[in-house]
């Protein structure tokens, strides 16, 4: 410490008497952080090494049953013999170039909204990429028109249903989750009411009950000969379940805001709508990326519950795939792991980009 | 604290006849706490008024009653011959004549200086954007402060703030200012450059009404000054008579311990 007297010390010597200095430094200073460290090392050493052997090493990507009998570590030709089936799932086989393209134009739009928040030049195109790019979708998924044969969504299944569920979620539940937290605080009681009670009801059920309810019971409540697709009731259940969860993230933010920014907005004569658009949610939102973030990522992996009524997401047609063939059956450890390495995948990148986005936001305003 | 003078020579012009706010035997409760005791109170347009008295007595409360920051219960006050009751389009209406200056600056933290500025006018006034701009500099000037437009008000002193949000409702070219104790959270060698501002405006004829207790202040602009204890105004006089003469004892003991150090 004594040498910080005046300005830091330039690092001298070789990089192996660097290296030294700061192993010292950093892992061995005191006997308590030596046993951290060489435990740390031990833990490695035992874990690393033979899942590098099984995953790797002796694994095998050949998509046949005999290499995989024959190979002693994982058999990733279950993923590779089954991966349209995985990913696409009971989408009708010759037609699977469609949710394909439709999910590369998804991310595409995705990635392009993300980008907005950055680039204003991106930003203007954020809406008409939506207004445009949801109807190509549609069109790709279901067809009918243009030539496209027709595709019931009972077929649809796999990676492309898991985005879409949690895309259209995130858009619709999003605003509503702000409607709503707006609603509780209210000074309409007939307004707050209803908000406080949807939210605890909503949020006191378990997501596989809004789903069951919204599969099973609710059908039972239409009249004779209205129905309203499986798909469809998924999908609001799913939205109706998360802007529960996001009305009372937001609140939070809306609480953080000093009320003298209500004031302000109030004494230079702004309506409320134009004081919570300008002042106050940008404030608020920013506070909450955090825990919105978090909502959305559990919100992706609850759409695996869709399974329950009879959907296959992308967990699902894993599962499907195991079962479609006995030989199969036993690699479920291969199987899980994959579906695992995607959904962490897109999972991190959601994490990733909220830390991104945070940073951004704060540029400029450190106070 | 006193004034200095170097930027304010010139006469105070007088108020004229018309009345501009008109406060009307009105009552305020916080739940069973009677926080404003029939507040009667005429404000001419041109006039500057400062209200002073200890804290808890409901000065800032009586002119947050005057913008609708604050409700009331019984009584009438009108602005500019509106009357503010729960009416909306009348609070909306007053509220673009009657621009605050509170106590924490309330400057928009996530938009810079300038966007502070121009917000109102582009949405309240649906100013265009150039005007809008060109409008705020030219605030930002008379402020003394027109080089930091384009910083966040974050990085600005506590001074800078709350002249960048004087600049701001000057922006909304309102025809009366009320200021909320616009120099209690300043160091005090921020104090001057804020009442600087203040007492040129007065010099230019804006009606204003400060809660302060920069009593230097008010002897040199205010037309009258009013004392508040306990919720209400016990005395009001102009700013010689206030001083010299006052007639209640509480305001005595009250001047007494703010004049005696």
């Amino acid at each position: 410490m004594s040498e910080n007297a005046k300005s830091p010390p330039l690092p001298t010597g070789t990089f192996m008497e660097r290296a030294v200095t700061w192993s010292k430094k950093n892992l061995f200073d005191g006997w308590f952080n030596t046993i951290l460290t060489l435990g740390s090392i031990a833990f490695i050493l035992w874990l690393v090494p033979p899942l590098v052997e099984w995953g790797i090493v002796n694994a095998t990507l050949a998509p046949s049953i005999e290499s995989c009998k024959e190979a002693t570590g994982a058999c990733w030709g279950f993923v590779n013999a089954n991966l349209r089936l995985i990913l696409f799932g009971t989408y009708p086989f010759d037609e699977q170039w469609r949710p394909l393209l439709a999910m590369i134009i998804l991310m595409g739009i995705i990635c392009g909204s993300l980008g907005g928040v950055k680039y204003a030049g991106v930003r203007k195109w954020i809406i008409p990429m939506w207004v445009i790019g949801v109807p190509i979708i549609c069109i790709l998924m279901w067809g009918g028109i243009f030539g496209l044969t027709y595709v019931q969504n009972s077929y649809w299944g796999g990676l492309p249903l898991t985005l879409i569920l949690s895309s259209i979620g995130v858009i619709f539940a999003f605003p509503f989750g702000l409607l709503l937290a707006l609603g509780r605080q209210s000074n309409m009681p007939a307004i707050k009411t209803v908000s406080v009670v949807y939210i605890e009801v909503i949020r006191g059920v378990p997501l596989i009950t809004v789903l069951f309810m919204a599969s099973v019971m609710f059908p039972l409540f239409l009249p004779d000969g209205v129905t309203i697709d499986k798909l469809l009731r998924a999908q609001i259940g799913i939205i109706l379940f998360t802007a529960a969860y996001l009305a009372e993230v937001f609140r939070g933010g809306l609480q953080a805001v000093p009320r003298g920014q209500f004031e302000a907005g109030d004494s230079l004569a702004l309506s409320y709508w134009q004081s919570m658009r300008l002042i106050v949610l940008p404030q608020a939102l920013r506070l909450v990326i955090p825990p919105t973030v978090n909502s959305f990522i559990s919100m992706f992996k609850d759409t695996t519950l869709v399974v329950i009524i009879g959907l296959f997401d992308f967990l699902g047609t894993v599962k499907l795939a195991l079962r479609s063939d006995p030989a199969w059956t036993k690699y479920y450890v291969e199987g899980y792991a994959f579906a695992a390495a995607i959904f962490f995948l897109i999972c991190f990148s959601m994490a990733k980009y909220s830390a991104y986005l945070e940073k951004e936001l704060r540029k400029g305003e450190q106070r | 604290m006193t004034v200095a003078t170097e930027t304010t020579t010139g006469a105070v012009p007088s108020p004229s006849e018309e009345d501009v706010i008109v406060v009307n035997k009105m009552n305020k409760w916080y739940g069973n706490f009677h926080v404003l005791q029939d507040i009667d109170l005429t404000v001419r347009k041109g006039e500057r008024i400062v209200i002073c008295g200890p804290s808890g007595s409901g000065k800032s409360t009586l002119i947050r009653t005057l913008n609708r920051l604050e409700t009331y219960q019984s009584g009438e006050i009108t602005v500019n011959d509106i009357l503010l009751g729960d009416d909306i389009k009348n609070i909306e209406a007053v509220r673009r004549d009657v621009c605050m200056v509170f106590q924490h600056f309330n400057l928009f933290p996530h938009m810079t200086v300038l966007e502070n500025l121009t917000l109102a006018p582009i949405w309240v006034r649906k100013m265009p954007k150039k005007e809008a701009k060109d409008l705020a500099m030219h605030y930002l000037e008379r402020v003394r402060i027109a080089e930091q437009a384009l910083k966040f008000p974050g990085q600005l002193s506590g001074g800078q703030q709350q002249r960048v949000a004087i600049a701001r409702s000057l922006c909304m070219q309102p025809k009366i200012m009320l200021f909320d104790e616009p120099t209690s959270a300043l160091d005090p060698e921020m104090v001057k450059e804020v009442l600087d501002v203040m007492v040129e405006l007065a010099k230019e004829g804006m009606t204003m009404l400060c809660v302060t207790h920069e009593m230097g202040f008010a002897k040199e602009v205010a037309d009258r000054v009013i004392f508040m204890d306990a919720g209400q105004i016990v005395e009001m006089a102009g700013p010689q008579e206030f001083f010299d003469n006052p007639k209640s004892d509480r305001t005595k003991l009250f001047l007494s311990q703010i004049l005696s150090h």
